[in-house]
């Protein structure tokens, strides 16, 4: 149990720790590692808690995938970090306000919070003893019963996404040639030969 | 001290705040706007997992899965906007988007 607690609360620090990372390094490229620092050390979290399939998932589609992306882009384009983080201590006043001010709600509502007593007799879905099944199973088989429908629509949802990255990025630069099939397919002879009557010793 | 379900609420908070905190600190840069709001996500992630866990109920793993899900989706179309306003203007000032201004 002391060796949980530990864990817990070298995850929480070192999550806690990259998040303020995050926000405040002066290079966005250590922005990124950072998140990825913090993702997985939530998937600690994750993992200490009971919940290791959503911990392996954080890792592979936040690590592998949302902060790869974010990388590629911090890289890629050429921006003047330099002067975007000009005048940002104009709005720390407010922002300081509205976090402590959304801190302090959240502490109020921690504080007076009580689970109702027979909440656990209303579960949607009685997580199994994980000696029945493992949280990998049990969650597929909730997935792929319950929820297919939602399911389904999530996959519809990262179709659109793709689809609109492809379609938003995708751009026809002028002056470079391109191979266009149906103009290929569509030439006719007439167009693109013409038979000369080519005189002895006269050239064209 | 026995790890209960407040303390995963506690991080869970401070790192929403965090989230929200860094879109005014950096309110510039929308990079760093959109690495807040994976924080936010984040947060509400380890909400869900932990009430899921301590409450005895699976559903709540299954709704974090979707809001992964959501989140990718978000991060990737975020992202493409923004490789395409860079495309267009040179910068990725927040100040500067005010092209459909009326």
């Amino acid at each position: 149990m002391i060796v949980q607690s530990l864990a817990f609360y070298l995850f929480a620090a070192i999550l806690v720790a990259s998040a303020v990372m995050v926000i405040t390094a002066r290079n966005p490229v250590h922005s990124v590692l950072f998140l990825i620092l913090a993702f997985f050390n939530a998937a600690g979290l994750f993992v200490l808690i009971g919940a290791e399939f959503v911990a392996m998932i954080l890792v592979i589609v936040y690590v592998g995938a949302v902060a790869v992306l974010f990388l590629f882009v911090v890289m890629m384009l050429d921006i003047n970090f330099r002067e975007l983080r000009a005048g940002t201590l104009q709005y720390l006043p407010i922002g300081i306000t509205v976090g402590l001010v959304l801190l302090v709600e959240l502490a109020l509502v921690l504080g007076t919070w009580v689970v109702s007593p027979d909440l656990a007799t209303v579960a949607a879905a009685p997580t199994p003893t994980p000696d029945q099944v493992t949280n990998t199973h049990a969650l597929g088989l909730l997935i792929y019963t319950h929820y297919a429908y939602l399911f389904q629509a999530a996959g519809l949802i990262l179709l659109i996404a793709m689809i609109g990255a492809i379609v938003l990025t995708l751009r026809s630069r002028e002056g470079v040639r391109r191979q266009n099939i149906s103009n290929q397919v569509s030439r006719r002879r007439d167009e693109v030969v013409a038979i000369r009557k080519v005189p002895t010793r006269g050239g064209i | 001290m026995e790890i209960g379900l407040a303390h995963y609420l506690t991080v869970a908070a401070i790192v929403f705040t965090l989230g929200v905190f860094g879109i005014f600190l950096n309110r510039k840069n929308v990079i760093i706007i959109l690495m807040s709001v994976e924080l936010i996500l984040l947060a509400v992630n380890i909400n869900l997992v932990s009430f899921s866990v301590f409450l005895n109920d699976l559903v709540g793993q299954v709704f974090a899965m979707f809001i992964l899900t959501v989140a990718a989706a978000e991060a990737a179309i975020g992202l493409a906007i923004l490789v395409v306003y860079f495309r267009n203007r040179g910068t990725i000032a927040v100040d500067d988007i005010n092209m459909m201004k009326g």
